[in-house]
């Protein structure tokens, strides 16, 4: 990656050599989430490109200062494209010693430690499990460490306001916010405005965030410090004119399935049940009533799946979503809409597994579920976004497919990036090619056939409340053409392969590679959410000269015509991805390629440095 | 009941019939039930296009494939959850939800439930033979215990279900019961269907393979005034032709037989059948046949508005004043624009 902080002269010399990772981390209370999604915004508005990675406790409230209640947000700017939330970060802001106790090994070695010293007294040394203040015990020798009392300094700032205790305090984000600004030459207008607009009902409160703000700004300029603490000025990042927003993989999914069912010309139905880190879709989808958008929390994920079945067999485009333990509760009415060749979009928002596993945390094991997992023959296509921006692309391609083929489709995306946020160049909804959905209305020539099937073996989708096509559907074997119940040997053997045939023959676009030749030593084989760092290592060893493509497949199943030929023409094919090896196997069974896998379940995403080591392992 | 089927249009019990040929045992009970259902629906003037029965899994669950309307057998115990997205994607058509006891109550009893809490519209007909049939005979979660089956050759131990009991109190506002051969089953059927919003309806149903004549207590035609209450909204709760009748034990708060004397039921405190009075609703649903006849009929009915109607309108009262255009919804929240220049808000 290109170095995105330029010195300025007038400034003191900047410590900082690569591109700048920063990473807020405070207490579940402590408000890491919306410092860093201000961080964020600030950073947008600066020019640069970015990426963020929440990383926050399963525990609601978690117990305060205690190591498990650590919420983390990091984010990753520079000047140049930014592909990855960062390996390891320049900065680290740690409000309390658990904070700090869970954060600073990933530090960068010589990086900047703002530690808010007014925590660090001994009952929250003791919950972090600290002997002694690592502040003081030179343990931190390696780090640059910045002590501040951010509390005392909080509360000092926020005096006049007559604020209690807890309320002051509460401040502390925003004083922390304010430094940070003032650290990366950031203008502190835009979230003055952002504070007055969400405190409005409150002038008071609004009044004395702005002052803990711009006292954190002002402590950054005008005191008088020998150590560490310097102001960096981070170039805006290359991008096309246009207009850009933030977007979230949760706000990318809801906004490509409402632009996807318009496309489409479709209402939406979508039924959901609450279960993290799938439940924000289900969360933005319920506010979008005029886009024709009907939701529904059902009693459980099952009822979920089948309301949105019943939906699509009444003319509507049925959406369900979950992650992995609601996915798998589903697994019986996906064959029941395999079997009535009905449109559905399962989002299957992955995290670790199995059972319960990690909820908050982010994994990639369910691609076999996804592809494998029901009873009997049961294809269905899955499709596999990389980052909020291609949800937003993935949700419109998989209710392409839904409607286009008449089948359910499962689209995967993860817990990093359903929650994590990019700049997004707002598409122009114009560029898009509409597939509106004809249903049959009347009896065609030849008679009406509810399993007769078009040049795409796709069934005719008739609304219920048509004169004149009554017809029935069910799980049970159909006979081909009419549909009827049938256990006939050969119609079972037909329709079976009938099934297979219609999900083989899905359109979809060639595979491409991202970067490098189409052909040499080393392919690294990604799909979904390790783009950012397969793309940037790649980048980086392609840099060094190493002869090293980037592919990154979107269509899981079926994949494109051309990938077998594409992997055949490398002399080695790795795959890295969050799970034990299971795309890897996919391709091992679909090409009799020797793919090899590179495996990471810790819940964390990938490193750039990981990927790069197991580059340099495959071409030695 | 909905909207649509009120549009007149004649239709005779032919019409209602499929090519299929009905496969259930000779003598089932749901013979019966499949007649009843196809002599009311020209009765109340149903559309067939605009008619949907949903079934899960099981006997019953068959009878979608032998009704000539629109119909979706779909997976155990699930029906509800299918029939609220069709009916929330089409409000206007007419639902019927066809599930048994193991189906609508034992793996589906949440959505059974669920959807009478919400309180749908549309007809829940839960034929009720206490026994998995197409399984091969297990007991069910309606068997009476001692229920000797393939799973519990030395008698089932939990106690029963009680399908009316439990509609109610998930919140049903109509509870009925009748029973396959009975010739009042299609003026319940009417009834349930007359009602707006989820409509429950309790079929006693004869499977003469695995639990034969179970029913035949109450249901024999000879000594059935005895043992049947056929309840009538604003008709005193009479049987036995007249000479009993159920009176309210006001010092227990229960109900009791009473005798009749020459038709003077008022005095002999006779409850006269109000089907909006919930607290009876509740006792006759509770009574127990033997020390009682059977309750059949319309036990409840009050209705109140329903899911879809309720989600209808408040779709539409959020959509007041917006348009759907996607794309200025894209460019909503926290903007900028990057020029040559660079970006600004």
């Amino acid at each position: 990656m290109a170095t995105a902080v330029e010195d300025r002269a007038d400034k003191r010399q900047s410590p900082l050599s690569d591109a700048v990772v920063v990473r807020f981390a405070g207490d579940s209370g402590d408000g890491m989430q919306l410092t860093g999604g201000q961080f964020t915004l600030s950073s947008a508005l600066a020019g640069n490109d970015f990426a963020t990675f929440p990383d926050f406790p399963a525990e609601i409230r978690a117990p305060q200062g205690t190591l498990f209640g650590v919420s983390a947000f990091q984010i990753n700017f520079g000047s140049s494209a930014i592909d990855t939330a960062g390996d390891a970060p320049d900065v680290l802001v740690a409000m309390n010693p658990a904070a700090l106790k869970t954060n600073v090994p990933q530090l960068k070695q010589g990086g900047l430690i703002i530690a808010d010293e007014g925590e660090f007294n001994d009952r929250n040394l003791a919950k972090a499990k600290y002997d002694a203040n690592p502040l003081d015990d030179g343990s931190l020798a390696k780090w640059q460490l910045l002590k501040l009392n951010i509390s005392q300094l909080t509360m000092d700032a926020v005096k006049p306001f007559g604020l209690g205790n807890k309320e002051a305090l509460r401040c502390k984000n925003m004083w922390t916010l304010g430094l940070s600004l003032w650290m990366f030459d950031r203008d502190r207008a835009p979230l003055i405005e952002w504070l007055n607009g969400k405190f409005a009902k409150d002038p008071n409160l609004a009044a004395a965030n702005v002052a803990a703000l711009n006292a954190g700004h002002a402590y950054g300029e005008t005191a008088e410090l020998a150590g560490p603490l310097k102001q960096h000025h981070v170039d805006p990042a290359p991008a096309d004119p246009g207009l850009y927003r933030t977007l979230t993989g949760a706000e990318g999914i809801a906004l490509g399935l409402v632009a996807g069912t318009q496309l489409a010309k479709l209402p939406m139905f979508f039924g959901g049940y609450p279960i993290t880190p799938a439940s924000a879709i289900l969360h933005h989808l319920s506010r979008l009533k005029e886009y024709d958008v009907t939701t529904f929390q059902a009693e459980d994920e099952i009822a979920a799946i089948c309301s949105a079945i019943g939906a699509s067999y009444g003319g509507s485009l049925g959406v369900t979503s979950s992650s992995g333990p609601g996915i798998a509760l589903k697994g019986e009415a996906m064959g029941l809409a395999i079997m009535t060749e009905l449109p559905l979009v399962i989002v299957n928002s992955q995290r670790g597994g199995p059972s319960t596993g990690l909820p908050t945390k982010t994994e990639q094991s369910d691609l076999y579920q996804a592809v494998y997992g029901r009873n009997g023959d049961a294809p269905m296509p899955v499709v596999a976004a990389r980052s909020p921006g291609d949800a937003f692309e993935c949700a419109i391609e998989a209710v392409r497919i839904a409607v286009q083929y008449m089948t359910p489709v499962m689209l995967l995306t993860d817990g990093y990036i359903a929650n994590a946020a990019e700049p997004w160049k707002v598409p122009d909804l114009a560029s898009y090619q509409a597939f509106p959905v004809e249903f049959l209305t009347e009896v065609p020539e030849g008679g009406f056939k509810p399993y007769g099937r078009d040049e795409n073996l796709k069934r005719p989708w008739v609304k219920p409340g048509t004169p004149g096509l009554l017809h029935r559907i069910g799980g049970i074997e159909k006979e081909i053409d009419t549909g009827h119940i049938n256990y006939n040997p050969s119609n079972h053997q037909a329709m079976t392969d009938l099934r297979k045939e219609k999900i083989d023959g899905i359109k979809v676009p060639d595979q491409i590679v991202e970067l490098g030749a189409e052909g040499g030593k080393l392919a690294v084989v990604g799909w979904g959410s390790t783009f950012g760092p397969i793309h940037q290592a790649v980048r980086r060893k392609r840099a060094e000269g190493k002869d090293v493509s980037h592919i990154h497949i979107r269509h899981i199943w079926p994949l494109p015509a051309n990938l077998g030929d594409l992997l055949k023409s490398f002399d080695t094919v790795i795959v890295p991805e969050m799970n034990t090896g299971q795309l890897k196997t996919v391709l091992r069974d679909q090409y009799l390629v020797d793919a090899k896998p590179v495996n990471k379940v810790s819940g964390q995403p990938f490193t750039i440095a990981e990927i790069e080591a197991a580059i340099e392992g495959a071409l030695a | 009941m909905n909207e649509m089927t009120t549009i007149a249009r004649t239709t005779t019990l032919k019409d209602w019939e499929t090519d299929q040929e009905v496969r259930w045992c000779p003598g089932c009970g749901d013979y019966a039930i499949l007649k009843a259902v196809q002599r009311t629906l020209p009765e109340i003037g149903a559309v067939p296009e605009n008619t949907v029965f949903i079934s899960g899994i099981g006997c019953s669950s068959r009878f979608p494939y032998y009704m000539e309307t629109y119909g979706f057998h779909t997976i155990h115990g699930r029906a509800p959850a299918f029939a609220t997205g069709l009916k929330l994607a089409n409000p206007n058509l007419d639902v019927w939800i066809i599930t048994g006891d193991g189906d609508g109550l034992s793996i589906g009893g949440n959505h059974t439930m669920h959807l009478i809490r919400r309180n749908l519209d549309c007809q829940i007909m839960l034929f009720n033979n206490e026994i998995y049939g197409l399984t091969k005979g297990q007991y069910s979660p309606t068997s009476r215990v001692g229920t000797t089956s393939p799973s519990t050759p030395y008698g089932s131990i939990d106690r029963p279900a009680q399908p009316a009991a439990f509609a109610l109190g998930a919140g049903a506002r109509f509870v009925a019961r009748g029973f396959d051969v009975s010739k009042e089953l299609p003026n319940v059927l009417k009834a349930a269907h007359a009602h707006k919003g989820a409509a429950f309806i309790e079929i006693f149903q004869n499977c003469i393979v695995y639990n034969k004549d179970v029913f035949e207590d109450f249901a024999a035609p000879k000594g059935a005034e005895d043992r049947q209450l056929w309840l009538k909204h604003g008709e005193p709760m009479l049987f036995a032709k007249g000479t009993r009748g159920i009176a309210l034990d006001s010092d227990a708060l229960t109900l009791k037989t009473v005798d009749v004397v020459d038709g003077d039921w008022q005095a002999a405190g006779v409850i006269v059948h109000d089907v909006t009075n919930r607290s009876v609703a509740h006792m006759l649903v509770e009574m127990r046949f033997g020390a009682f006849p059977m309750a059949l009929g319309v036990l409840y009915d009050d209705p109140r508005p329903t899911f879809e109607a309720d989600v209808v309108r408040q779709n539409k009262a959020a959509s007041e004043g917006k348009t759907a255009d996607l794309q200025s919804l894209l460019k909503k929240g926290q903007t900028w624009t990057v020029t040559e220049g660079g970006p600004e808000l």
